[in-house]
């Protein structure tokens, strides 16, 4: 249906692509301990892109019987469009990928509400004054990509999540705790993410004093994703770079990290959510080492940001929300470390467990900056967890505190579908906290 | 849109449920991306989408969709949805179902009729003045425009088309020395009216002077300060601290959480008072009806240091025995209606803002807003400047701040209300995967005793 808008823009344009993706959504939404809300979503995007006259044009619908309109649009917006800096691709081999498993869409309503109630039901058992929020979803998205140079390319994701959110209250203190999980198979069990929140539960039943200054901090696998993640993403992402502003600009192949962090980019990681056989440009998709034993490697591109950079795309274009594609992570993987665990606790006299921070993306990301209120975090004291703490701030610039001292488990965790992490335990970093 | 009526309201008859609605959307919005020098996106979006929302027995079903054919079909879903979800009937808060046509608001020059590019042409001028400014290393614009109109109509016989327009502009300017980098930023927003980016050139020259100065401003020193708000970060504070707290769907099943926002229970000093709503007139939050067909209303959240009211929908008012204060807001069509803010504010006291740091020996001035996040009790939010105060005067810049604290502590913190309320149009509230829904808050200048400021 779609070859017919391609084959009018070809007549009309230098180089055209429609790129389309449609998913079926069914989340499953449990409120204050109980079924609350079915879901069924069905979302679609098509998005035309072009060179006419050397320049790029692109509009975007949702509506597949706006194909004429659609084509007008981006023909109006071409002539003020970005200079065109690509060739898009032709027709390319690409290796199979393991991100479709047709089980989820086997899987019932039914079964993800049962899903959903024994994990509040669990949790509840032994906590009762928990108020619990969840969600169960399964969705299956199909994505095609063709192009005026001979490229086509299609290919289906599934993914099945479910996350639990556990709120007490007592007199004014409120304490969250939660964990989800993500998959491209049916989740069948929420053992482990139960046994998580319990965790949590267990470690915040008494209160303990924040130390003050600098001390050593463990970020837990989910604190990675919201403190580190964002900063590196923005630095490695060729697009920063070529602006300048990026602060690794200049350092590949210098030593700017711990030699205990290796990066990896691998979008064809196996059993994993995020995985895709090619990016949204259909170039495919590549394990890119991004950072070797604290030493940035390579940034990432799409076309046009590599032709402005007069390098090559890394296969890194992502379409999130924009119409415009952009050099983006896929699946970033942290290369473990020797210590377990339970021994990177045990090794500190006096420091923070930081499990959930809030704001902590809203300083100056691009900078490395971090700085954010402890929305879940214990006090560690002599090696052991005694308790939690409140009213906290943690702050640091990621370049200072991945820059040595830094010490990474052996235990891997997957957070959302796209980062496969160890937990970070760095040295002094800032905390202040209140009365 | 009569013809679109009749289908709705044909496929809304003869269901087993105790309530259904059905919202039809069509939209298309423009917009222009510069990164650094460069233009990066210029295009333009049209959607067309739907979906049903019904209510059985306390459980509900939701079905969104782009192509609204077959309605009956996708109505008789969501019902059978809502079924399985039942458990026990709940009453909504009764609204009179209401049939009426509502045009756009629109300012003194619809963005819509603006052509693209005369868009362009005023970006490129604000891009040449980052761009002249020694220093910048490199920035980001966007400006975006949209228009929606949308159809509802509900089993009570409500049927409503509301026309929205929004326009929002955002500069992030950066500068870098080796791996310092510092930005700053603005951002404007109305919900009609294109001349409200116009015009902006000295604030643009200002946002981009401001991020080459940042690189030279030390950090702020960790720990309580007296802090000083500005009015649009004041009006954050409001939003993120109290304003979310107030959302009744965080209340309505929980019962700890009741009991701590009772109504009548002291909150704050007597010059406090915090007000949300979408029918003070000409804002962001601005609407005549919200996504359930509830009139919108103006409601004080806090009168006099008392919290004497909250924000609700027809399920958590129905719940709590309240009337509908016309909060319920969805996103798009993808999304059902959520308990949301609108216009929030601290109305205007009587101190002016060289009183109200005249006696600070050492203190923080904080303005403009990077950011903010609630977790009910406990807040962030950052400043986009910030300034000592050092006997009672303005003193040097530092670096951005972020400001946290918990909000019980916080609000009974405040020790000044200024004479200068400022509302702030650039913001988009985010809650429950909904994001950005355009919203404004504001504040005059406010001083907050002991506040918790992140930093070295």
């Amino acid at each position: 249906m779609l070859e017919g808008l391609l084959e009018k823009a070809k007549r009309v344009a230098e180089q055209a692509e429609v790129f389309h993706v449609s998913q079926k959504e069914t989340p499953v939404i449990f409120e204050a301990n109980r079924l609350k809300l079915l879901q069924s979503r069905e979302t679609e995007r098509i998005i035309l892109r072009l060179v006419k006259d050397g320049r790029v044009g692109v509009s975007s619908t949702n509506n597949l019987n706006d194909q004429d309109g659609l084509l007008q649009r981006t023909l109006e917006v071409a002539p003020y469009g970005a200079e065109a800096r690509f060739t898009l691709p032709g027709r390319v081999e690409y290796s199979s990928v393991d991100g479709y498993d047709p089980a989820v869409e086997k899987v019932t309503i039914e079964e993800m509400v049962q899903l959903g109630q024994s994990m509040i039901d669990r949790v509840r058992r032994e906590h009762d004054g928990l108020q619990c929020e969840a969600r169960v979803t399964r969705a299956v998205a199909t994505v095609s990509i063709m192009n005026s140079n001979g490229c086509a390319v299609s290919y289906i994701k599934s993914v099945c999540a479910m996350a639990l959110e556990g709120n007490r209250v007592r007199e004014n203190d409120m304490l969250f705790v939660g964990d989800h999980e993500v998959s491209p198979h049916p989740i069948l069990d929420h053992r482990r993410l139960t046994d998580t929140v319990l965790q949590q539960l267990e470690y915040a039943r008494e209160t303990a004093p924040a130390p003050s200054g600098p001390v050593p901090v463990v970020f837990s696998h989910d604190a990675v994703a919201q403190v580190f993640e964002p900063s590196l993403a923005m630095a490695l992402n060729g697009k920063t770079v070529l602006q300048g502003a990026s602060p690794l600009v200049d350092k590949l192949g210098q030593k700017i990290f711990d030699q205990g962090l290796t990066l990896w980019d691998d979008p064809m990681y196996p059993d994993c959510a995020g995985s895709r056989i090619c990016d949204d440009e259909g170039m495919p998709s590549q394990r890119i080492m991004l950072v070797d034993h604290g030493v940035p490697k390579q940034f990432l591109y799409d076309l046009q940001t590599a032709g402005l950079a007069r390098t090559r795309s890394t296969g890194s274009a992502d379409r999130g929300m924009g119409n415009v594609p952009s050099p983006a992570l896929g699946v970033l993987i942290v290369e473990p470390g020797g210590t377990p665990y339970q021994d990177m606790l045990a090794d500190i006299p006096d420091g923070l467990l930081v499990e959930g921070l809030l704001g902590a993306g809203q300083t100056n990301v691009v900078g490395g900056d971090f700085s954010g209120n402890v929305l879940l975090g214990y006090k560690i004291e002599k090696g052991r967890i005694v308790g939690r703490v409140k009213n906290t701030v943690v702050a640091g610039n990621m370049y200072q505190v991945l820059k040595q001292g830094l010490a990474l488990s052996r235990e891997r965790k997957w957070v959302g579908g796209a980062l496969l992490t160890p937990a970070f335990c760095c040295q002094g970093v800032s905390v202040s906290t209140k009365g | 849109m009569a013809e679109l009526r009749d289908r709705i309201e044909a496929a809304l008859k003869g269901h087993r449920a105790d309530y259904i609605e059905v919202r039809v959307e069509e939209a298309e919005g423009s917009r222009i991306i510069y990164r650094g020098r460069d233009l990066e996106d210029i295009g333009r979006t049209t959607t067309l989408g739907g979906c049903v929302r019904a209510m059985v027995k306390g459980g509900w079903g939701f079905v969104s969709f782009n192509t609204p054919t077959g309605l009956r079909d996708k109505v008789a879903l969501a019902v059978r949805q809502a079924r399985l979800a039942s458990s026990e009937a709940i009453q909504l808060a009764p609204v009179e179902p209401i049939v009426d046509i509502v045009p756009p608001f629109i300012g003194k020059v619809n963005p819509l009729d603006v052509p693209l590019p005369r868009k362009k042409a005023l970006l490129d001028e604000y891009n040449e003045i980052v761009w002249s400014t020694p220093g910048v290393t490199t920035s980001i614009m966007g400006y975006s425009d949209s228009q929606r109109r949308i159809a509802f109509a509900t089993s009570e016989g409500a049927y409503i088309e509301q026309h929205k327009v929004d326009v929002s502009f955002r500069l992030s300017a950066m500068a870098r020395a080796d791996s310092d980098v510092q930005q700053a930023a603005i951002s404007i927003g109305s919900n009609g009216d294109f001349t409200v980016v116009q015009g902006i050139q000295a604030q643009v020259k200002e946002v981009a002077e401001r991020a080459v100065a940042l690189l030279k401003a030390p950090y702020a020193k960790g720990g309580e300060h007296t802090v000083v708000l500005d009015p649009i970060l004041a009006g954050v504070f409001t939003h993120e601290a109290f304003g979310h707290l107030s959302e009744s769907d965080f209340l309505y099943e929980h019962e700890e959480m009741k009991k701590i926002m009772a109504l009548g229970r002291k909150f704050g000093p007597p010059m406090l008072n915090i007000v949300d709503g979408a029918a003070v007139p000409g804002l962001r939050g601005s609407f005549k009806y919200d996504d359930e067909g509830a009139p919108s209303t103006k409601t004080y959240l806090i009168k006099e240091g008392y919290l004497v009211g909250r924000l609700h929908s027809r399920e958590t008012a129905g719940k709590m025995k309240e009337s509908a204060t016309g909060n319920a807001r969805a996103l798009d069509f993808r999304f059902p209606p959520i308990v949301r803010m609108t216009n929030t504010y601290i109305e205007q006291g009587k101190v002016s803002f060289n009183d109200m740091i005249s006696d600070i020996k050492l203190g923080v001035y904080a303005r403009n807003w990077y950011g903010g996040m609630t977790s009910m009790e406990q807040f962030t939010f950052s400043a986009g400047e910030a300034y000592m105060i050092r006997n009672g005067k303005v003193a040097e810049m530092l670096r951005p701040v972020m400001l946290s604290g918990n909000v019980f502590a916080t609000l009974e913190h405040v020790e000044a209300v200024g004479n200068d309320l400022h509302m702030n149009q650039g913001g988009g509230c985010g809650k429950g995967g909904q994001i950005p829904l355009p919203v404004s808050d504001g504040s005059p200048h406010i001083r907050i005793g002991n506040l918790l400021v992140g930093g070295k």
